[in-house]
């Protein structure tokens, strides 16, 4: 009875959504979303530009103002004081100090969420910026900013990490680092939700939420998602799901 | 508020304040140039009541404006930039509470505020040789509070602010009435009714009436205007605190 109950808490969602809707600018872009994203996995939210990425992402870390629906994480409201401290969030432009090093960013980040000392040089190797640790953040190239905004958000050890398209604009070696260093996290038990419109990543993922003008077009695995659409790759079934939708 | 978050996010800013030389020298010198100025143009201009020169009352009231004004523009600039550059969203999903980010400002520029503050009376008045017949540090509390008001009006109106250009308007339009009619130009007493009871709602005014009475020699006077400016500062900070969001649109 009792293993019953652990594992039924240990499959139950980490994040769920129920019915969100946003409206932003006088036009609604999340129209009734719903979504669970269990633990432990590296969940990729695709869809093209303008699909809700960024809105969803807001809502789920309890930034974006909604108009309907409920967010929570870890069974607590999105944005909440506990779910804050479990949370980490890499926003889609780099955002950390420029006129900071990279140790004192970290170190600032790892101070919020009481992270103890020793993390902060840590994280920073883990994501291959020791060579740059005493540089200024403002004169990173932007590989090096991207990782060193994620290394503020990984210093905490978050269960949850959000990342709102981490890789734009990255050269592919540095891409293929950052998925290796996600998944190094998600096999710790992090919970990995992140965000892209580019639809070759999606083999990196676990599961993938197609998203596209604010609904939810998909949610699995690829192979899931590719075998009930009878393609071969993600872009193609995107697109397939689109047209099905839509006529 | 969380003592460590502030104390922690305090010391953030004035590392990022100490990257920036420039910044720092301008704060401390230009009250200072300011004054000088000041001290040129009235030095030996007899008041013709006192006989003194007209120096000594006019710098000792105009000394808290310039801190006021400088505090004011880079604690608003300062919020706002972290606003736009995306770190302030950031902040807000972290366990930082919305006074941790209010206070860990206020702290810092703060500090910034007693450094200039004091520097910039003991500058006027051992090498500009201002006499006032009140105590000298009397005069450095006032002048300490003028700057820390400039702080946290700044911090109060930042949340206002949408860009830039609206926190840059924002300096005039706060903070310029209080140029006018707290009492500089024309005793507040002598002012139209309307306006005197205008000038009795914005903070600047307890600070010239404080330092009437200092320019009088009436030191213990000053306690009650102190408070006052005290309690405007108080109210400012909480403002900035009601003011920030952790959603938006």
């Amino acid at each position: 009875m009792i293993h019953q109950m652990e594992n039924k808490s240990a499959e139950a969602p980490v994040i769920v959504v129920d019915r969100l809707r946003v409206v932003r600018g006088g036009r609604e872009v999340l129209h009734d979303l719903s979504l669970e994203i269990p633990r432990g996995s590296i969940v990729g939210l695709l869809g093209p530009s303008g699909a809700g990425k960024s809105t969803l992402i807001r809502a789920i870390v309890g930034a974006q103002i909604t108009q309907g629906g409920t967010v929570t994480v870890a069974g607590h409201a999105a944005g909440s004081a506990p779910v804050r401290a479990l949370v980490g969030y890499v926003t889609q432009a780099p955002s950390i100090y420029p006129d900071l090093t990279v140790r004192e960013n970290v170190a600032y980040f790892a101070s919020l969420v009481d992270a103890p000392p020793e993390t902060v040089t840590h994280t920073i190797h883990a994501v291959g910026l020791a060579d740059q640790t005493d540089q200024l953040a403002g004169t990173l190239s932007g590989g090096q900013l991207t990782r060193a905004s994620l290394a503020a958000a990984l210093v905490g050890r978050p269960e949850v990490l959000i990342l709102d398209e981490p890789t734009v604009g990255l050269d592919p070696a540095i891409r293929n680092e950052l998925w290796a260093l996600l998944r190094r996290f998600a096999h710790a038990g992090t919970t990995i939700l992140v965000s892209s419109h580019v639809m070759d990543e999606a083999v990196r993922c676990d599961r993938l939420v197609f998203i596209r003008d604010g609904k939810i077009l998909a949610d699995g695995t690829l192979a899931h998602i590719l075998a009930s659409t009878g393609t071969d790759d993600a872009e193609a079934a995107f697109l397939a799901l689109a047209t099905r939708r839509a006529s | 508020m969380n003592p460590r978050l502030t104390a922690t996010t305090a010391r953030r800013i004035l590392q990022q304040l100490r990257r920036d030389h420039r910044t720092v020298a301008l704060l401390i010198v230009v009250p200072m140039l300011l004054l000088t100025l000041l001290w040129w143009m009235f030095g030996d201009t007899p008041d013709p009541a006192t006989g003194q020169p007209l120096f000594d009352p006019l710098g000792a009231r105009l000394m808290g404006l310039f801190p006021m004004i400088l505090m004011f523009i880079i604690t608003s600039v300062s919020t706002l930039r972290e606003r736009t550059s995306g770190t302030m969203e950031r902040l807000m999903a972290s366990p930082l509470r919305r006074s941790d980010v209010v206070l860990g400002y206020a702290s810092a520029f703060g500090l910034v505020a007693i450094v200039q503050g004091t520097l910039l009376v003991v500058f006027t008045v051992y090498a500009l040789d201002l006499e006032i017949a009140g105590a000298t540090s009397a005069l450095v509390l006032v002048i300490v509070l003028d700057a820390l008001l400039g702080t946290a009006l700044g911090l109060a109106a930042s949340s206002l602010a949408r860009t830039e250009f609206q926190a840059v308007q924002m300096m005039p339009a706060v903070l310029l009435p209080q140029l006018l009619i707290p009492g500089l130009f024309m005793p507040r007493e002598e002012m139209p009714r309307a306006l005197e009871l205008i000038s009795n709602a914005l903070p600047m005014s307890y600070s010239i009436d404080a330092i009437n009475d200092l320019v009088a020699g009436d030191t213990a006077g000053i306690w009650p205007e102190v408070a006052i400016l005290a309690a405007f500062i108080a109210g400012a900070l909480a403002l900035g605190v009601v003011t920030l969001r952790r959603r938006t649109a």
